[in-house]
């Protein structure tokens, strides 16, 4: 039996600019040849057969551009060549998928690292009301887009760094956090995107602080 | 280089390692000969390899075979394996029948998946097994000569570890290598689309789709991958196939209580599920520590199995195995060996 390759499809794409926005962590503004819903991802890779990685979208669904977080993995094979992108260059995407659309409110988003990405989205995208964003990190140039974050949500965006003081974070870990909370509101529904170890930590202290297991939504960074 | 295991290496592979070490290229498949139809445990037992070769073969690879820690065993015969894969552990289960005895075998050192019912999600990802830890759980097992079909249905997704998973298979079915019918393998997968993609194409062992919801946001609820690769792009790539009359493809549908166990998911999966030819197995679920879930009863799943035979789908409730120690499906766990190292920026 022999088939021939199926493979996601892809089209090239001009990089508009490559910013380095915190220590290895890169945003990278694409030309934008789709539309797309916040909460999506796109497939991406740097040559037409190279097997694409995905990435959630971080940009709003009316700017210009079509913007990536990410971080470099040294050992990668991707990311410290995307790392060296710069403008004109080109690269293949795919058309926007996934379903992580987070559209019930209200809401508590939950996130660390690069998962804050969908999160961008929705919030450069209009989506501000009756929200909570819990953002984790280790250190507090982590807390990326954390400008845009408090002028949209206020005093509802909560910072917790484990290893640094200042600026107005709360020190420690965004997990003693939850446990400490008293029952949530049970119409509350949670939004998590991560490293799956993350989403499984938090997901246990939310169900055992009674939250049901249908008003948590995860999206986990594989 | 970082010495390497020998064992499950491809015959390619070989030959490229006995190319390098300036060897002549026949003695890749005697290598072959030696680990995967003589099982050889170490580079002195290749009799038909020069002295020279041996040494040379000994200095710059391991023979890649490890005998598991330990095992446990179940009243129902069941056998739970623990082997040992650097510092850290898998689980491998070895299922004794009258008509055949099957090894699921895990394909990663935890989980990235984190879907809602699983014990191997709660311990997270560790570590992607190399085909030579795959090929390991089975060359080492006592019963290896036993076995009838293997399961890649242990801890992990298999299709996020797809490399070593499709070197693993070529090595079992290959001439030169266990020389199986790739319909003794079964491998399982929660629908990593792509990877399931060069899965179908490159290899025709059997396939095994988690579905437990045949609704969009339902299945959201219980596996996170719904996010990204959802139902109808699992089934469109699935559909893109033709399986052929030989190759299987079947469903796993755990039974939750008063979740998926109702007439709408008997119509939904009717639906979702039209004009494929394939079976749905459906399973009773395992209870894991402070789970939300529960499992259907017995008389509601005999119900569900009928109503769905009766809409033209073939579905049997498949048998619990090796419960009580904790070696059912998706019960296994290597959580408790873990040293809990990791930085955490939460």
């Amino acid at each position: 039996m022999s088939f021939t390759r199926k493979r996601i499809e892809l089209q090239l794409t001009q990089v508009i600019d490559n910013i380095l926005i915190a220590d290895g962590v890169y945003y990278l503004k694409l030309h934008k040849p789709f539309d797309f819903k916040p909460g999506q991802v796109v497939a991406l890779s740097l040559n037409e057969n190279d097997e694409p990685r995905l990435y959630s979208i971080a940009s709003g669904k009316n700017e210009v551009s079509l913007n990536i977080l990410f971080d470099v993995m040294p050992t990668g094979q991707l990311t410290p060549t995307l790392a060296n992108l710069k403008p004109n260059d080109e690269v293949y995407i795919s058309a926007p998928f996934g379903k992580f659309l987070c559209e019930h409110t209200p809401a508590v988003w939950i996130a660390t690292g690069t998962g804050v990405a969908p999160f961008v989205s929705l919030i450069k995208s209009g989506t501000n009301k009756n929200i909570t964003l819990l953002h984790g990190a280790r250190t507090i140039d982590g807390f990326y887009f954390q400008n845009e974050f408090k002028e949209k949500l206020g005093d509802d965006y909560l910072r917790f760094c484990t290893t640094e003081t200042g600026n107005d974070v709360i020190e420690g870990r965004l997990t003693n956090y939850l446990k400490e909370l008293d029952n949530p509101a049970p119409e509350l529904k949670y939004y998590l995107c991560g490293s799956s170890q993350m989403i499984i930590d938090v997901r246990e202290i939310l169900l055992s602080k009674g939250v049901a297991y249908d008003k948590i939504i995860a999206e986990i960074y594989f | 280089m970082e010495k390497q295991d020998i064992f499950g290496k491809t015959l390619s592979e070989l030959k490229e390692c006995v190319t390098s070490l300036g060897l002549p290229a026949f003695t890749s498949k005697q290598i072959a000969d030696w680990l995967y139809k003589k099982n050889i445990t170490s580079f002195e037992e290749m009799l038909n390899l020069s002295k020279k070769a041996r040494i040379s073969l000994n200095e710059n690879y391991f023979i890649g075979r490890n005998q598991p820690e330990s095992f446990q065993e179940s009243v129902d015969g069941t056998k739970k394996y623990l082997f040992k894969t650097g510092d850290k552990f898998i689980e491998a289960a070895y299922l004794p029948e009258s008509n055949r005895n099957t090894l699921c075998v895990s394909s990663q050192v935890g989980c990235k998946m984190g879907c809602l019912f699983c014990m191997t999600a709660r311990q997270g990802f560790q570590k992607q097994l190399t085909s030579s830890e795959i090929l390991n759980q089975i060359a080492s097992l006592p019963e290896k000569e036993t076995l009838s079909n293997v399961v890649y249905m242990g801890m992990g997704e298999p299709m996020d570890n797809i490399d070593n998973v499709l070197k693993s298979l070529e090595i079992i079915t290959s001439e030169w290598g266990y020389a199986w019918s790739p319909r003794r393998i079964n491998v399982s997968t929660i629908g990593v689309v792509p990877a399931m993609r060069r899965f179908i194409e490159e290899s025709e062992a059997h396939l095994a789709v988690s579905l437990h919801s045949p609704f969009n946001e339902e299945r959201k609820q219980l596996m996170p991958i719904e996010n990204v690769y959802s139902l109808d792009e699992l089934l469109a790539a699935i559909r893109d196939y033709d399986f052929g009359r030989q190759r299987r493809i079947s469903f796993e549908y755990i039974m939750f209580r008063g979740v998926n166990d109702t007439q709408k998911h008997i119509d939904g999966l009717s639906k979702l599920l039209n004009g494929i030819r394939c079976r749905l197995n459906l399973i009773h679920f395992h209870p894991i520590p402070d789970s939300p879930l529960k499992g259907s009863s017995q008389s509601t799943m005999e119900w569900f199995r009928d109503k769905l035979n009766e809409k033209g789908l073939t579905a049997t409730i498949r048998r619990s195995r090796g419960e009580d120690i904790y070696a059912a499906c998706g019960l296994l766990s290597t959580k408790k060996l873990l040293k809990d190292d990791q930085p955490k920026d939460y």
